[in-house]
């Protein structure tokens, strides 16, 4: 097929604008390189009157948000869920994996929980630790500077803790929490869990004349019309736009297919389809940043495959695409009768929640390796569908009959309102190599590129985890005086499948060894000096925190690395 | 241009774009924009065509969904905090059968139970009962006792569908008591509400929350992260 070259030649391409290439490119274009930004989804700003969803009313929705046609509701800042149309993906060995794309400017940081959690000292040393997987080629000491920066540039809520593996930053005070999260950490902290303020990229004060302050609408994850939450398009893209004076290129609706190479086999750009006319056309850069998301940069290093790269780009020791690896999550809910009958009134406040607890016990104790951290949530809500579903079920746990229709009805639904709190566990597993991802020898998107096929199975580090997350949730609900709503039963115990918690990282792993990685502590490909990869796949181990501020803190690290090399003339 | 004028745009630059609807739906164009652009939120136009299709077929005949109406009135029955009709939950119900279609066939096999036992016992159809003999009809399925029979499945269905579509209508929404989904500044739970609760803020927890009054002022730290603003 033919490629439609262009004659401009870039310093750097980057694919992706989420939030690691969202990062390098804010950093690069600030300083000076000409820079093409790749996204394969539309153009989004959340400010933008017919893209905005903050807001937004129920009933402004035919279904009243059901999540038909976006998973998690019509109101959801995600073009994408875990399916894409003509996108396929396929698993094998009876895996179940699910993978969430969000094809948009700015990617999945549109959506997601803005909990921002830095690495502590031994979240990149846990081999030394306990044995397992490996450790980073990288200590907290080198990524601390970087997540400095972030937390001054991004903002982040948060209070001085001085938790070793916890490390404090620079501070935004958080909001005062919410009546459920009272109740949370009076019976938490009777059950021996920490509870500390919540650490979310939410301005609850400013911080810069270009982004607002929360005003307390808890739509985060509509992505904030006023700027007030960390995205990467309003946060990171449009300043970058605004401070490079033409010398970024955004290319929407761009979808990269591979990274191509000269006659020597050096990257040289990427070649991509552009989805408006679906015609392959080439970008030419001395640079190439991937920031794709951890299976989709993996994919495209796989797909990048030439006499030079029989096995793909950057795979020469096969191992593009292995330790894939998600966080681990369960789930409960349970009905509190104290919060029966409940006073209402405002309580959105921030995106989520105000509180919650960092992993606080020392696995050399248990029978389980790595840890969790909770989140919770609850509260006086805005109903959406779903809203009111055995409307009185709930009787049960006070010996009432459950059933009927009529003026009970309303009775009933505003007893029972803000009356239940969720649990979500959210914690570390173990990266093992036969967890990966790699091209399917048959299926093709509508593209023409070929598909991704997931090979994915936990092991009983995760499930004894998962076990000990029920038995801490039982706990502080007893001590709450409240009913569970449902068990997770063994083996299992409600672990969510790998993918779910949309934390999925490791497919390109650092290391020091070219035989046992993919890219260097810098993210640069082993086997070409010019290529980067910015977003989760450089993962030794993910953490029991969130990857984004470590995804941003090493783009920016990485992107500071790529402006000295070109300096240099290294690269 | 206006909002609606933009969203105007975006409906048929999608139709000329090859994102068909002449032809397949059989009413005046006009009908079919308004139906749509009654509904404003972010879309994209792949999930606008998706609307505007839905949104244009009928499922439910009059009779049926005139069945849904009284259904829902006596599910949630009229005062003066809202009623059915104002919350359209007819319409949602006949929207969200399309939107979803697992709903069909359980939906209308119910509505046809309802007048066989309407028209057996009372030899009228289910709308023309009395209030009391439609009620001795619904006590028969909406007390379920362990696993439910076909009818008592649909009687869950429907009264979730109409509760869900009254409290998520701006009615319900008001009858519930929601007070948010606006800009405000969230001070921390009311104190009459913590009295009630036996609870209140932490003394040594007071200094670390946000001051609002200097939500305002930029956000200046020493270099040990203590924030002197």
């Amino acid at each position: 097929m033919e490629i439609i070259e262009n004659n401009k030649k870039y310093d750097v391409v980057i694919v992706g604008s989420g939030a690691g290439g969202g990062m390098a490119t804010k950093i690069l274009t600030d300083k000076g390189l000409n820079v093409a930004l790749m996204e394969a989804g539309p153009f989004f700003d959340p400010a933008n009157a017919d893209q905005q969803l903050h807001l937004k009313w129920p009933y402004e929705s035919p279904r009243r948000g059901k999540g038909s046609t976006r998973a998690f509701g019509d109101f959801h800042a995600s073009y994408g869920d875990w399916a894409l149309d003509g996108e396929p993906y396929e698993m094998k060995n009876d895996t179940k994996f699910n993978w969430w794309r969000s094809r948009m400017l700015g990617g999945r940081t549109n959506h997601w929980g803005r909990i921002s959690l830095r690495f502590g000292p031994n979240d990149f040393k846990r081999k030394s630790i306990d044995g397992l997987g490996d450790d980073w080629p990288i200590g907290y000491d080198d990524l601390k500077p970087y997540y400095d920066k972030v937390d001054k540039l991004i903002g982040v809520t948060g209070t001085k803790e001085n938790i070793y593996n916890e490390p404090d930053g620079f501070f935004l005070p958080p909001a005062k929490p919410r009546l459920h999260e009272l109740y949370y950490k009076k019976a938490a902290e009777k059950a021996g869990v920490k509870v500390i303020p919540s650490r979310l990229s939410i301005l609850t004060k400013r911080i810069n004349q270009e982004r607002g302050v929360c005003y307390y609408c808890g739509n985060c994850g509509r992505s904030c019309g006023v700027y007030a939450d960390f995205s990467a398009s309003s946060c990171l893209v449009f300043p970058a736009q605004k401070k490079a004076q033409g010398r970024l290129d955004l290319y929407v609706n761009s979808m990269v297919r591979e990274v191509a190479v000269d006659k020597n086999g050096k990257p040289n750009g990427i070649v991509y389809i552009n989805k408006e006319d679906n015609k392959e056309y080439s970008i030419n850069a001395k640079v190439v940043v991937l920031a794709a998301s951890a299976c989709e940069s993996a994919r495209i290093l796989l797909n990048s495959k030439s006499v030079y790269h029989e096995n793909g780009l950057g795979n020469s020791s096969n191992m593009v695409g292995k330790y894939l690896h998600d966080s681990t999550g369960a789930d409960r809910m349970a009905f509190i009768p104290d919060l029966m009958n409940r006073k209402t009134y405002n309580e959105d406040g921030l995106g989520n929640m105000h509180l919650y607890s960092p992993w606080w016990l020392d696995n050399k104790k248990l029978d389980f390796p790595r840890g969790y951290h909770i989140e919770i949530a609850g509260g006086l809500g805005a109903p959406m569908y779903g809203f009111g579903f055995d409307f009185n079920s709930l009787n049960k746990y006070l010996g009432l009959d459950v059933g009927g229709y009529g003026p009970r009805v309303r009775e009933e639904v505003k007893k029972y309102y803000g009356s239940t709190i969720y649990f979500a566990g959210r914690g570390e597993s173990v990266p093992q190599k036969e967890n990966y991802c790699e091209i399917d020898p048959d299926t093709k998107d509508k593209y023409g590129i070929p598909v991704l096929r997931f090979n994915y199975k936990w092991s009983d580090f995760e499930r004894k985890q998962a076990k000990h997350m029920n038995e801490t949730f039982e706990k502080v609900v007893h001590n709450m005086g409240g009913h569970m709503l449902w068990d997770n039963k063994a083996p299992d115990y409600g672990l969510k499948t790998p993918g779910e918690i949309i934390h999925e990282v490791g497919t390109t792993r650092m290391g020091s060894d070219p035989k046992t990685s993919v890219v260097n502590e810098y993210e640069q490909l082993h086997d070409a000096k010019n290529v980067f990869v910015v977003d989760g796949g450089p993962f030794v181990s993910q953490a029991d925190k969130n990857p984004t501020w470590t995804i941003m803190a090493l783009s920016w690290r990485t992107s500071d690395y790529i402006v000295n090399e070109l300096q240099k003339q290294n690269i | 241009m206006n909002r609606r004028d933009s969203i105007k745009t975006i409906v048929i630059s999608s139709l000329a774009s090859g994102l068909i609807l002449e032809g397949c739906i059989p009413r005046e164009k006009e009908v079919i924009y308004e139906n749509v652009w009654k509904y404003k939120y972010g879309r994209t136009p792949e999930e606008l065509q998706r609307d505007l299709e839905l949104l244009n077929q009928v499922f439910f005949s009059k009779k049926e969904l005139q069945s849904i109406r009284v259904l829902a009135n006596l599910i949630v029955p009229p005062t003066e905090e809202g009623t059915i009709d104002q919350a359209e939950v007819p319409e949602f119900i006949e929207f969200i059968v399309k939107d979803s279609p697992s709903f069909q066939e359980v939906l209308r096999e119910g509505l046809v139970w309802l007048e066989e036992q309407s028209n057996k016992n009372f030899n009228n159809a289910f709308v023309a009962c009395s209030e009391e003999q439609q009620k001795s009809i619904l006590d028969t399925v909406a007390y379920p006792k362990g696993e439910k029979s076909k009818e008592e499945v649909f009687f869950s269905t429907i009264r979730n569908l109409v509760i869900t579509g009254y409290f998520s209508s701006e009615v319900g929404i008001n009858d519930l008591g929601y007070k948010g989904n606006q800009p405000n500044i969230w001070d921390g739970v009311p104190d009459e509400v913590l009295k009630e609760h036996g609870l209140s803020y932490d003394k040594d927890w007071m200094d670390k929350f946000v001051d609002q009054s200097k939500r305002n002022e930029d956000a200046v730290w020493d270099d040990d992260g203590n924030l002197l603003s």
